[in-house]
Protein backbone atom coordinates (compact mmCIF):
# COMPACT_ATOMS: atom_id res chain seq x y z
CA UNK A 1 0.00 0.00 0.00
CA UNK A 2 2.67 2.31 0.72
CA UNK A 3 4.49 1.33 -2.01
CA UNK A 4 1.69 1.94 -4.38
CA UNK A 5 0.60 5.67 -2.77
CA UNK A 6 4.52 6.44 -3.63
CA UNK A 7 4.54 5.42 -7.13
CA UNK A 8 1.25 7.27 -7.67
CA UNK A 9 2.25 10.13 -6.05
CA UNK A 10 5.21 10.19 -8.27
CA UNK A 11 3.36 9.65 -11.23
CA UNK A 12 1.04 12.69 -10.75
CA UNK A 13 3.91 14.93 -10.27
CA UNK A 14 5.67 13.63 -13.17
CA UNK A 15 2.71 13.62 -15.40
CA UNK A 16 1.68 17.53 -14.38
CA UNK A 17 5.22 18.80 -14.88
CA UNK A 18 5.37 16.53 -18.60
CA UNK A 19 2.13 18.50 -19.59
CA UNK A 20 3.54 22.15 -18.20
CA UNK A 21 6.51 21.17 -20.16
CA UNK A 22 5.56 20.05 -23.09
CA UNK A 23 2.77 22.76 -22.98
CA UNK A 24 5.01 25.92 -23.53
CA UNK A 25 5.67 26.00 -20.38
CA UNK A 26 3.18 28.76 -19.48
CA UNK A 27 3.88 31.05 -16.31
CA UNK A 28 0.42 32.19 -16.55
CA UNK A 29 -3.16 31.18 -15.29
CA UNK A 30 -4.19 27.86 -17.11
CA UNK A 31 -6.04 28.64 -20.58
CA UNK A 32 -8.52 26.47 -22.09
CA UNK A 33 -8.35 28.97 -25.67
CA UNK A 34 -5.88 30.84 -26.85
CA UNK A 35 -5.18 34.29 -29.07
CA UNK A 36 -4.21 33.47 -32.32
CA UNK A 37 -3.32 36.59 -34.50
CA UNK A 38 -2.73 37.25 -38.34
CA UNK A 39 -3.13 40.23 -40.85
CA UNK A 40 -6.32 40.44 -42.74
CA UNK A 41 -5.47 38.99 -46.22
CA UNK A 42 -7.50 41.96 -47.82
CA UNK A 43 -6.99 44.77 -45.75
CA UNK A 44 -3.44 44.84 -44.35
CA UNK A 45 -4.70 47.38 -42.05
CA UNK A 46 -6.46 44.46 -39.95
CA UNK A 47 -5.23 42.36 -37.43
CA UNK A 48 -7.79 39.03 -37.28
CA UNK A 49 -7.80 37.95 -34.34
CA UNK A 50 -9.06 34.29 -33.30
CA UNK A 51 -9.46 32.20 -30.60
CA UNK A 52 -8.34 28.45 -30.62
CA UNK A 53 -9.50 25.80 -28.55
CA UNK A 54 -6.19 24.51 -27.28
CA UNK A 55 -5.14 23.35 -23.74
CA UNK A 56 -2.37 25.43 -21.87
CA UNK A 57 -1.86 24.35 -18.53
CA UNK A 58 -0.69 27.44 -16.33
CA UNK A 59 1.38 27.65 -12.91
CA UNK A 60 -2.06 26.67 -11.03
CA UNK A 61 -1.98 23.43 -12.66
CA UNK A 62 2.02 22.64 -12.08
CA UNK A 63 1.46 23.52 -8.51
CA UNK A 64 -1.85 21.62 -8.09
CA UNK A 65 -0.35 18.47 -9.58
CA UNK A 66 2.80 18.75 -7.70
CA UNK A 67 1.46 19.24 -4.04
CA UNK A 68 -1.68 16.51 -5.13
CA UNK A 69 1.67 13.92 -5.71
CA UNK A 70 3.54 15.14 -2.92
CA UNK A 71 0.53 14.52 -1.00
CA UNK A 72 -0.09 10.94 -2.13
CA UNK A 73 3.49 10.51 -1.37
CA UNK A 74 3.22 11.93 1.83
CA UNK A 75 0.18 9.73 2.90
CA UNK A 76 2.15 6.49 2.46
CA UNK A 77 3.67 7.33 6.36
CA UNK A 78 0.40 7.83 7.69
CA UNK A 79 -0.31 4.25 6.81
CA UNK A 80 0.68 1.56 8.73
CA UNK A 81 2.38 -1.37 7.61
CA UNK A 82 2.06 -5.05 8.57
CA UNK A 83 3.41 -5.19 12.15
CA UNK A 84 6.19 -7.23 12.69
CA UNK A 85 5.60 -10.66 13.99
CA UNK A 86 7.10 -11.42 17.50
CA UNK A 87 9.19 -14.44 17.89
CA UNK A 88 8.49 -16.67 20.67
CA UNK B 1 -45.06 94.04 -71.47
CA UNK B 2 -45.20 90.31 -69.90
CA UNK B 3 -44.68 89.06 -73.50
CA UNK B 4 -41.42 91.14 -73.44
CA UNK B 5 -40.33 89.84 -70.22
CA UNK B 6 -40.64 86.23 -70.61
CA UNK B 7 -37.77 84.62 -72.29
CA UNK B 8 -38.42 83.47 -75.29
CA UNK B 9 -39.36 79.18 -75.67
CA UNK B 10 -35.67 78.47 -77.36
CA UNK B 11 -33.87 80.52 -74.44
CA UNK B 12 -35.53 77.91 -72.19
CA UNK B 13 -34.80 74.73 -73.75
CA UNK B 14 -31.28 75.70 -74.10
CA UNK B 15 -31.34 76.77 -70.19
CA UNK B 16 -32.78 73.51 -69.00
CA UNK B 17 -30.45 71.53 -71.38
CA UNK B 18 -27.15 73.44 -69.94
CA UNK B 19 -28.40 73.12 -66.22
CA UNK B 20 -28.92 69.01 -67.04
CA UNK B 21 -25.76 68.79 -68.43
CA UNK B 22 -23.86 70.90 -65.67
CA UNK B 23 -25.86 68.36 -63.33
CA UNK B 24 -24.28 65.55 -65.18
CA UNK B 25 -20.79 66.58 -65.23
CA UNK B 26 -21.07 67.88 -61.72
CA UNK B 27 -22.68 64.41 -60.41
CA UNK B 28 -20.06 62.33 -60.24
CA UNK B 29 -18.03 64.76 -58.12
CA UNK B 30 -21.04 64.95 -55.86
CA UNK B 31 -20.97 61.24 -55.27
CA UNK B 32 -17.48 61.49 -55.05
CA UNK B 33 -17.26 64.23 -51.83
CA UNK B 34 -20.68 62.99 -50.17
CA UNK B 35 -20.41 61.65 -46.77
CA UNK B 36 -21.00 57.37 -47.27
CA UNK B 37 -22.26 55.43 -44.13
CA UNK B 38 -20.16 52.38 -43.25
CA UNK B 39 -21.88 49.76 -41.29
CA UNK B 40 -19.81 48.15 -38.82
CA UNK B 41 -21.16 44.62 -38.44
CA UNK B 42 -18.74 42.46 -39.95
CA UNK B 43 -20.38 39.32 -41.54
CA UNK B 44 -16.70 37.70 -41.24
CA UNK B 45 -16.03 38.81 -37.80
CA UNK B 46 -12.94 40.27 -38.12
CA UNK B 47 -13.36 43.30 -36.16
CA UNK B 48 -12.64 43.13 -32.64
CA UNK B 49 -11.70 45.26 -29.66
CA UNK B 50 -9.04 43.86 -27.79
CA UNK B 51 -8.64 44.96 -24.38
CA UNK B 52 -5.52 44.24 -21.34
CA UNK B 53 -4.99 44.82 -17.68
CA UNK B 54 -2.18 44.44 -15.80
CA UNK B 55 -1.93 42.22 -13.38
CA UNK B 56 0.72 40.81 -10.86
CA UNK B 57 1.01 36.82 -12.83
CA UNK B 58 0.35 38.16 -16.57
CA UNK B 59 -1.39 40.81 -17.92
CA UNK B 60 -4.95 39.96 -18.95
CA UNK B 61 -5.83 40.15 -22.41
CA UNK B 62 -9.03 39.54 -24.06
CA UNK B 63 -10.74 40.66 -27.31
CA UNK B 64 -14.81 41.18 -28.21
CA UNK B 65 -15.90 40.98 -31.65
CA UNK B 66 -19.76 41.18 -31.12
CA UNK B 67 -19.75 44.78 -33.39
CA UNK B 68 -22.12 46.81 -34.64
CA UNK B 69 -22.59 50.39 -35.43
CA UNK B 70 -22.47 53.08 -38.66
CA UNK B 71 -20.01 55.57 -38.93
CA UNK B 72 -20.59 58.66 -41.47
CA UNK B 73 -17.61 59.36 -42.74
CA UNK B 74 -16.51 61.94 -46.39
CA UNK B 75 -13.48 61.31 -47.46
CA UNK B 76 -13.40 65.29 -48.67
CA UNK B 77 -13.50 66.22 -45.08
CA UNK B 78 -13.14 63.91 -42.12
CA UNK B 79 -13.70 66.42 -39.24
CA UNK B 80 -17.16 66.18 -40.47
CA UNK B 81 -17.74 62.47 -39.08
CA UNK B 82 -20.09 61.11 -36.80
CA UNK B 83 -20.71 57.85 -35.81
CA UNK B 84 -22.08 55.33 -32.87
CA UNK B 85 -20.15 52.08 -32.79
CA UNK B 86 -21.79 48.86 -30.32
CA UNK B 87 -19.84 46.44 -28.73
CA UNK B 88 -21.75 43.22 -27.62
CA UNK B 89 -20.38 43.26 -23.71
CA UNK B 90 -21.11 39.10 -23.66
CA UNK B 91 -19.16 38.88 -26.58
CA UNK B 92 -15.88 39.15 -24.41
CA UNK B 93 -13.26 36.90 -24.05
CA UNK B 94 -10.25 35.66 -21.96
CA UNK B 95 -8.60 32.40 -22.43
CA UNK B 96 -9.11 31.07 -18.94
CA UNK B 97 -12.72 29.89 -18.55
CA UNK B 98 -13.22 31.23 -14.59
CA UNK B 99 -11.57 34.80 -15.80
CA UNK B 100 -14.05 34.86 -18.22
CA UNK B 101 -17.18 34.04 -15.62
CA UNK B 102 -15.96 36.53 -13.13
CA UNK B 103 -15.41 39.25 -16.04
CA UNK B 104 -19.04 38.50 -17.24
CA UNK B 105 -20.50 38.43 -13.57
CA UNK B 106 -22.41 41.10 -11.57
CA UNK B 107 -19.38 42.31 -9.89
CA UNK B 108 -17.30 42.81 -13.28
CA UNK B 109 -19.14 43.62 -16.26
CA UNK B 110 -22.48 42.69 -15.33
CA UNK B 111 -22.90 41.95 -19.05
CA UNK B 112 -26.80 40.51 -18.20
CA UNK B 113 -27.77 43.72 -16.98
CA UNK B 114 -25.52 46.36 -18.91
CA UNK B 115 -24.89 44.34 -22.91
CA UNK B 116 -23.45 47.18 -24.91
CA UNK B 117 -20.83 48.82 -25.03
CA UNK B 118 -20.77 52.09 -26.94
CA UNK B 119 -18.59 54.71 -28.14
CA UNK B 120 -20.75 57.45 -30.14
CA UNK B 121 -18.79 60.33 -31.78
CA UNK B 122 -19.55 63.94 -31.39
CA UNK B 123 -16.84 66.11 -32.90
CA UNK B 124 -13.51 65.67 -34.35
CA UNK B 125 -10.83 67.85 -34.08
CA UNK B 126 -7.15 67.92 -35.14
CA UNK B 127 -7.72 65.72 -38.48
CA UNK B 128 -4.64 65.72 -40.60
CA UNK B 129 -5.05 63.90 -43.72
CA UNK B 130 -2.50 62.00 -46.30
CA UNK B 131 -3.48 60.06 -49.47
CA UNK B 132 -6.60 58.04 -48.26
CA UNK B 133 -5.46 57.96 -44.12
CA UNK B 134 -6.56 60.48 -41.83
CA UNK B 135 -5.59 60.86 -38.00
CA UNK B 136 -7.75 62.61 -35.83
CA UNK B 137 -8.93 62.97 -32.74
CA UNK B 138 -12.54 61.89 -31.99
CA UNK B 139 -14.04 62.98 -28.97
CA UNK B 140 -16.88 61.06 -27.73
CA UNK B 141 -19.18 59.39 -25.23
CA UNK B 142 -18.48 56.69 -23.84
CA UNK B 143 -20.66 53.94 -22.09
CA UNK B 144 -20.02 51.39 -20.07
CA UNK B 145 -21.38 49.12 -17.40
CA UNK B 146 -24.76 51.66 -17.85
CA UNK B 147 -21.86 55.17 -16.87
CA UNK B 148 -21.22 57.16 -19.73
CA UNK B 149 -17.76 59.61 -19.75
CA UNK B 150 -16.76 62.07 -22.09
CA UNK B 151 -13.60 60.63 -23.48
CA UNK B 152 -10.69 61.82 -26.85
CA UNK B 153 -9.85 58.82 -29.07
CA UNK B 154 -6.59 59.01 -31.37
CA UNK B 155 -8.49 57.33 -34.44
CA UNK B 156 -7.07 56.87 -37.85
CA UNK B 157 -9.22 56.10 -40.28
CA UNK B 158 -8.18 54.76 -43.70
CA UNK B 159 -10.63 55.10 -46.51
CA UNK B 160 -10.35 52.41 -48.88
CA UNK B 161 -12.44 53.55 -52.43
CA UNK B 162 -13.91 50.30 -54.01
CA UNK B 163 -12.03 47.94 -51.84
CA UNK B 164 -15.66 46.14 -50.77
CA UNK B 165 -15.55 43.53 -53.77
CA UNK B 166 -12.28 42.73 -52.75
CA UNK B 167 -13.78 41.11 -49.09
CA UNK B 168 -17.13 40.15 -50.66
CA UNK B 169 -16.63 39.95 -54.17
CA UNK B 170 -20.33 40.15 -55.10
CA UNK B 171 -20.51 43.74 -53.48
CA UNK B 172 -19.35 46.82 -54.90
CA UNK B 173 -18.58 49.40 -52.48
CA UNK B 174 -16.03 51.38 -49.88
CA UNK B 175 -14.63 50.23 -46.78
CA UNK B 176 -13.31 52.13 -43.70
CA UNK B 177 -10.99 51.06 -41.53
CA UNK B 178 -10.25 52.71 -38.15
CA UNK B 179 -7.83 51.85 -35.74
CA UNK B 180 -7.62 53.53 -32.29
CA UNK B 181 -5.75 52.86 -28.97
CA UNK B 182 -6.58 54.43 -25.79
CA UNK B 183 -7.12 54.52 -21.84
CA UNK B 184 -10.28 54.37 -19.31
CA UNK B 185 -10.15 53.77 -15.83
CA UNK B 186 -12.72 50.60 -14.77
CA UNK B 187 -13.09 52.83 -11.01
CA UNK B 188 -14.82 55.51 -13.57
CA UNK B 189 -16.98 53.32 -14.68
CA UNK B 190 -18.10 51.45 -11.41
CA UNK B 191 -16.30 48.25 -12.71
CA UNK B 192 -15.30 46.75 -9.14
CA UNK B 193 -14.04 50.31 -8.37
CA UNK B 194 -11.44 50.57 -5.98
CA UNK B 195 -11.27 46.63 -5.30
CA UNK B 196 -8.83 44.23 -6.43
CA UNK B 197 -6.48 46.57 -7.60
CA UNK B 198 -3.81 44.58 -6.16
CA UNK B 199 -4.51 41.94 -8.76
CA UNK B 200 -5.77 43.51 -11.70
CA UNK B 201 -4.87 47.34 -12.72
CA UNK B 202 -7.25 50.18 -12.65
CA UNK B 203 -6.71 50.72 -16.39
CA UNK B 204 -7.61 49.35 -19.29
CA UNK B 205 -6.03 49.71 -22.58
CA UNK B 206 -7.89 49.27 -25.30
CA UNK B 207 -7.32 49.25 -29.05
CA UNK B 208 -9.44 48.50 -31.85
CA UNK B 209 -9.24 47.82 -35.50
CA UNK B 210 -12.40 47.84 -37.12
CA UNK B 211 -13.39 48.25 -40.78
CA UNK B 212 -16.41 49.53 -41.97
CA UNK B 213 -18.30 48.49 -45.66
CA UNK B 214 -20.53 51.19 -47.43
CA UNK B 215 -22.11 49.39 -50.93
CA UNK B 216 -23.44 51.13 -53.44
Amino acid sequence: MKLFLRLAGLAIAVVTLALWFFGGMNRGWTKTSVMVERPDPVIPELTQRTWERRFLPGLEFLAGGLLLGGALAASAYLVRGPSAKKNG
Amino acid sequence: MVELLADPPVNSAMKIKFVSVLGLLLLPIAVWSAPQTFDFKDPKGVNNVVFKLDAPLESINGTASGISGSVTFDPADPSATKGRIVVSASSMHVGNPTMKEHMQGNQWMDVTKHPEIVFEAVEVKRAVTADNSTAADVMGKFTMKGVTKDVTVPVKFTYLKDKLKDRFPRLQGDLLVMRANFKVKRSDFGINAGKNEDKVSDEIDLSFSLAGMASR
